[in-house]
């Protein structure tokens, strides 16, 4: 892809949880729900009713539509974060309270600042390298590396 | 949508109240923001669902409340934690296990909340009233509390109940509302001659919770039920296997004097009527094993047992008189417990096998003695979660029954 078609998909976006990260993205054709879907020891996906099954999060740009299930997902991004294993960043199109709480309260325990953005997903593809960071405005800006 | 912050709100972010209290509030507004509410506003109660340990970080979020000054707010109950406090040795777990998770239960004491450490806190002195503004984890209790009470709260969880107590707010959206609290899809009982018994009250409950998606439920034709334990059993079921947090049954609930108010005047987007025989079809699927198995052990009691479930049991339990040292496990509450032996209703009760259980429940973690044989139970929502959590067969049976099969020593239903 040439440098002004990859500058085409930069966008910009909402902060749930403001941060910064890199990585490759994870995009996810269905919801995941972390509660009974992610192993916070391993950053697994282990919902067997999930396409992405076998996959995993750890240190990804982790994209889906929007958040799923129960509240206890909230413990198990917490709990991910904390042992390292949760992905680098994860990018919605719809604000997800569940996964929001998760990621402010692991920021609040352990000073770690997982990014979460509500922005168009639209032409993001599982291997690109994604950079999300803060722009002047407070801002989220995502763009392809 | 912007929040909408008031002073109050402000000065708390700001850390006049304290760290807990600022934190607590900072995730508030995260929430309040994500959901799309407008403002927040004042809660009267919370019931906290935090006390099972599922990992360190849910501790570490309560013992840094506790070092930050955090107090709760409003009046504030706890949900059943991961030991029998009541009874120790019960519980059997590995040390290792046992520190963290008992320190979960007290730490929560100390930010002041209430040791009730019951899932049905709408059956003790903390129950809501009709039109409360509350902030509740747990299924059932949210569900009972929103449609038995008419008291005023969205289904909330992990970390989310406790910041509510810290601040006594809530984000004012959702089931807060009264626009939101509409019916949406109706279900119709049409058989005249249903009886008021308990299983239909769960398999009422099993279905809509089924069929309902994210839309509230409307129950016409639904008999007059004996007491709100039957009520209690149909929303637990509901929030099993469905995700329903109000259901409205005309003339029954205090939101559905009528049908038009259930809908508040609008017209059902759906309409699913509910036969005799679906209503054994669900109730079939909660027993792995037929009639006649033997049995290991009764589990009674989820959500916790009432006073008057427990005047129902003893009589039973001393007509029936089951002999063959098979366990009947009862979840209740404590302040439940101390009553009734302050009353000296228990006494004697351990010869037929009577183990009353206190603080937790018999599906979450290791009381059972025998987890290889059939365990009976009344509860749709035991039903449903014990065979993955812990392991056991299941056969369900309405309490009659189960006291029954504990006398013969294996299944058997519908002997009256």
């Amino acid at each position: 892809m040439s440098k002004q078609d990859r500058q085409a998909l930069d966008r910009t976006g909402v902060f749930q949880l403001a941060g910064e990260a890199q990585g490759s993205a994870l995009v996810l054709s269905q919801a995941l729900s972390f509660w009974g879907g992610v192993d916070a020891e391993t950053g697994d996906i282990i919902d067997h009713s999930h396409p992405a099954l076998g996959g995993n999060v750890a240190g990804r740009i982790l994209v889906m539509a929007s958040g799923r299930g129960s509240s206890s997902s909230s413990s198990v991004l917490a709990e991910a974060i904390r042992r390292g294993t949760a992905p680098a960043g994860i990018i919605l199109e719809r604000p997800d309270p569940i996964l929001a709480v998760g990621a402010i309260v692991a920021e609040f325990l352990y000073d770690i600042s997982m990014p979460l953005v509500v922005c168009d997903t639209s032409g993001i593809v599982s291997g690109d390298r994604i950079a999300i960071g803060i722009n002047e405005d407070a801002q989220a800006m995502v763009s392809l590396t | 949508m912007t929040l909408e912050l008031s002073a109050g709100d402000q000065s708390m972010l700001g850390g006049e109240q304290g760290p807990a209290a600022a934190a607590a509030m900072k995730i508030l507004i995260a929430f309040s923001k994500a959901v799309g509410a407008a403002k927040l506003l004042d809660i009267a109660g919370a019931h906290i669902d935090g006390c099972l340990y599922h990992g360190k970080a849910g501790l570490d979020f309560v013992e840094r409340l506790v070092e930050g000054g955090g107090r709760v707010l409003v009046p504030t109950t706890l949900n059943v934690g991961s030991f029998d406090l009541i009874h120790p040795g019960m519980v059997k777990m590995p040390a290792a296990q046992e520190a963290p998770a008992r320190r979960l239960m007290t730490a929560h004491l100390e930010l002041g909340c209430q040791a009730t450490f019951t899932c049905a806190p709408y059956q003790t002195r903390f129950r809501p009233g009709f039109g409360e503004q509350i902030a509740w984890g747990e299924s059932n209790a949210i569900v009972f509390a929103n449609s038995v009470i008419g008291a005023r709260t969205n289904r909330y969880g992990d970390f989310i109940d406790l910041c509510c107590a810290m601040t006594g707010r809530a984000p004012a959206w959702g089931l807060h509302l009264s626009e939101n609290r509409r019916g949406q899809v109706l279900f119709e009982l049409t058989d005249p001659d249903l009886e008021p018994s308990d299983a239909l009250f769960v398999g009422v409950g099993l279905i809509i919770g089924q069929a309902s998606g994210d839309r509230i439920p409307v129950i016409s034709g639904l008999p007059r039920p004996r007491d709100e334990d039957q009520l209690k059993a149909l929303g637990a079921a509901a929030a099993t296997t469905g995700a329903v947090a109000l259901f409205h049954a005309v003339d029954i609930t205090p939101e559905a004097n009528t049908l038009e108010e259930a809908f508040h005047g609008m017209v059902p987007e759906e309409t699913i009527r509910i036969t005799r025989a679906d209503l054994d079809d669900a109730l079939a699927r909660l027993s792995s094993v037929p009639d006649g198995a033997p049995l290991a052990a009764v589990s009674l009691g989820t959500p916790h047992f009432s006073h008057e479930e427990w005047m129902r049991l003893l009589p039973l339990l001393r007509e029936v008189a089951p002999g063959r040292g098979i366990p009947i496990y009862v979840n209740t509450g404590r302040a439940t417990l101390t009553r009734l032996q302050d009353e000296g209703a228990l006494a004697g009760m351990e010869a037929f096998g009577l183990i009353p259980v206190a603080d937790t429940c018999t599906y979450v973690t290791t009381i059972l003695e025998r987890l290889d044989g059939v365990v009976m139970t009344n509860s749709g929502k035991w039903a449903h979660y014990a065979p993955g959590n812990i392991g056991v067969s299941v056969a369900f049976g309405d309490m009659a029954d189960c006291i029954r099969s504990a006398a013969a020593g294996h299944v058997v239903r519908g002997t009256r």
